[in-house]
């Protein structure tokens, strides 16, 4: 009974989350400073005619909760403006995006899982030797490395050997489905690189502390006292335990993909989601920058509700 | 004769408090990752208040050929304009420094009143800051950074209310956590039961208290600041005329360095950057496991301790 409530408490809170982000979305390209008509039409000394006409246009000539009411009728009907550079829906442009985004940071986001529980389990077990030491300072050391500057010292280690633009290759003459689906996977490969480096170094380290703190527990001792065998005390209590705040902290941390992927993404054009936030914010395509913002934003709220339900019924402490 | 009383309390606690705090400071100092950190963040500090006198060339002057190449001469090459590398790091450290500082100041201010009010008061001020202190954890701030300085306009000190303004909520996390428990404590039930006003409870006793568990937070918070810098910066969203470690890469970036091959445009701003955040982290690191030395234990290989990792942002904190 309890539990439901939890899940429901969680569903609300995630619901309540995102309405507040719509507004926050609506509010933010009107209150701060500077004019949106000036804006809109990227013209400081506009003629009164033509900002007047850009008001009418925008309906910004109507009372404010009438913009509001008109601004969240259009995002129920999938409406998020037109781009002001290639007068496409904003929608399209996003979904276009996001199906480059999606399949460049889920292989990298998991690979770093994968590596980071690996190294973070052995450093745990191995504590206070050599081996222990010298992944957790490299992990340190990558955790500070900002991804921009690990991104191009790959790219430049690697211009030649690899391609470090774009998604496939341009020149590339009717490409069949398997060798094109080769040709995406090799320019894959330095955007993932600098991905898992970036996001590795965290999870190791989150992984081992877990580690160490259920490590310390007094039913390890008293499994080790029952004299079960060290492997199976790592996999089947320690690493069970230990993978409860592992997830929640990944989850809290997915924001933070999303730059890791914005940054990757500006470094080797890869055309997605990121590189058209970069675009938007160069050319001041606010409507772009309005829905880009609403799509990440919505993303990592329902993914982090996924989490913390998936957290609940792993760990049923939880449920309070 | 209340007043006496509670006076008498306040010396007691206060003693108390400041041995503890000496405890704390000597514990953290003995630990060598501390020592290790001290004396990076502290060279570069140097560095970046003496960079007018040890700067070998002009920042706003080309000195060499463009993108030439280390040489004895120029230690760290030259970028696109032929200006000198290592003297940009070194006065880029400084403003750098300087917006990691601010940043953190309000981050601090933020986090702190959150945690405070909520953790001390409770009831509906707790769950109301506390909602709202969720809403800033689930959403992407560095979305919500890009766009608030992408219409705000870049400017350096637009970049550090931004960062500031929106960073805070591991602070008020961890803060409020502390409060909730010193709260509770039997002094402070008394202090409060002589009649001593909400705000001199808060000033005199429980501000001291989690004055080291904000030091280690403020040390934390400047290494996402300086982070975050770089991301804005490298996004074009800094200030373009002021040099920071963020600005000396997106301009490299920006004028082909690496397209050029040249690497050493690019790469001394991000070692700077990596050496300082590792600096600033061991000694924020050594701070928390002062205060918590529960992690030293393990049953399966009790051998050492070593670094424990940034935790403290997530909801484990509490």
């Amino acid at each position: 009974m309890r539990g439901s409530g939890y899940v429901v408490r969680r569903i609300v809170f995630a619901v309540i989350t995102i309405y507040v982000v719509l507004t926050l979305n609506f509010v933010l390209f009107r209150v701060l400073p500077g004019n949106a008509v000036t804006r809109i039409s990227r013209v400081p000394n506009a003629s009164p005619k033509l900002k007047h006409a850009l008001e009418v246009q925008f309906g910004l000539d109507r009372p404010l909760w009438v913009q509001y009411g008109r601004y969240l009728d259009q995002l129920f009907h999938g409406n998020l403006g037109i781009s002001y550079v290639n007068q496409r829906p904003v929608f399209d442009n996003l979904r276009d995006a996001l199906q480059n985004t999606i399949p460049m940071v889920a292989i990298g986001t998991v690979l770093a899982l994968v590596i980071g529980v690996a190294v973070g389990v052995l450093s745990a077990v191995r504590r206070g030797t050599v081996t222990d030491h010298a992944s957790t300072n490299l992990a340190v050391l990558f955790y500070a490395f900002p991804t921009q500057f690990l991104g191009l010292m790959l790219l430049m280690m690697f211009a030649g050997v690899l391609p470090t633009a774009g998604m496939s290759d341009a020149f590339a003459i009717n490409p069949s489905g398997w060798s094109h689906l080769v040709d995406i996977g090799k320019h894959m490969i330095l955007p993932v690189a600098t991905l898992v480096l970036t996001l590795y170094a965290e999870n190791a380290l989150i992984v081992r502390s877990a580690m160490l703190e259920t490590l310390g527990e007094d039913f390890i001792l008293t499994a080790r006292a029952k004299g079960v065998p060290r492997r199976r005390i790592i996999r089947s209590y320690a690493l069970r335990n230990a993978m409860l705040p592992t997830i929640t902290l990944i989850a809290l941390s997915l924001g933070s993909i999303v730059t890791g992927a914005i940054l990757i993404e500006v470094i080797f054009s890869w055309p997605g989601i990121g590189r058209a936030l970069y675009g938007a914010v160069l050319a001041r395509d606010y409507p772009m920058l309005q829905g880009g913002f609403l799509v990440i934003t919505i993303t990592v709220v329902v993914l982090n509700l996924l989490a913390d339900l998936l957290y609940a019924r792993l760990d049923p402490r939880i449920r309070h | 004769m209340s007043t006496t009383v509670t006076s008498t309390i306040g010396v007691d606690t206060d003693a108390d408090l400041g041995s503890g705090a000496w405890r704390t400071i000597r514990s953290v100092l003995r630990q060598p990752s501390t020592i290790v950190g001290l004396v990076i963040v502290g060279l570069f500090v140097l560095s970046a208040v003496l960079s007018p006198v040890i700067a070998p060339y002009s920042v706003s002057q080309s000195s060499c050929k463009v993108f030439a190449p280390p040489s004895g001469k120029h230690w760290l090459g030259c970028d696109d304009g032929g200006i000198d590398v290592l003297s940009l790091v070194l006065h880029g450290g400084g403003v750098s420094m300087i917006v990691g500082v601010f940043a953190t100041l309000i981050c601090m201010i933020v986090g702190a009143g959150f945690g405070i009010l909520s953790g001390y008061f409770g009831g509906w001020v707790d769950i109301v800051l506390m909602r709202i202190t969720d809403y800033f954890l689930v959403i992407p701030q560095i979305v919500l950074m890009i766009v608030i300085a992408a219409v705000w306009g870049p400017n350096l000190s637009h970049v550090i209310v931004v960062i500031g303004a929106l960073m805070w909520t591991g602070t008020a996390r961890v803060v409020r956590a502390q409060v909730m428990s010193i709260r509770e404590r039997a002094y402070v039930r008394r202090v409060e039961a002589l009649g001593a006003g909400h705000l001199r409870i808060i000033a005199h006793h429980i501000i001291p208290q989690v004055g080291p568990l904000l030091a280690a937070n403020a040390v934390l918070a400047m290494t996402v600041a300086i982070f975050n810098e770089t991301a804005l910066a490298f996004l074009g969203l800094s200030d373009p005329t002021a040099i920071t470690w963020g600005t000396i890469m997106e301009h490299a970036f920006d004028r082909a360095a690496a397209g050029a091959g040249a690497w050493w445009a690019i790469a001394p701003a991000g070692v700077a950057v990596a050496l300082f955040i590792v600096g600033c982290y061991l000694i924020g690191r050594s701070i928390e496991d002062a205060l918590n030395p529960r992690l030293r234990v393990s049953y399966l290989s009790p051998r050492s301790w070593t670094l424990r990792p940034l935790v403290g942002r997530g909801p484990e904190a509490i």
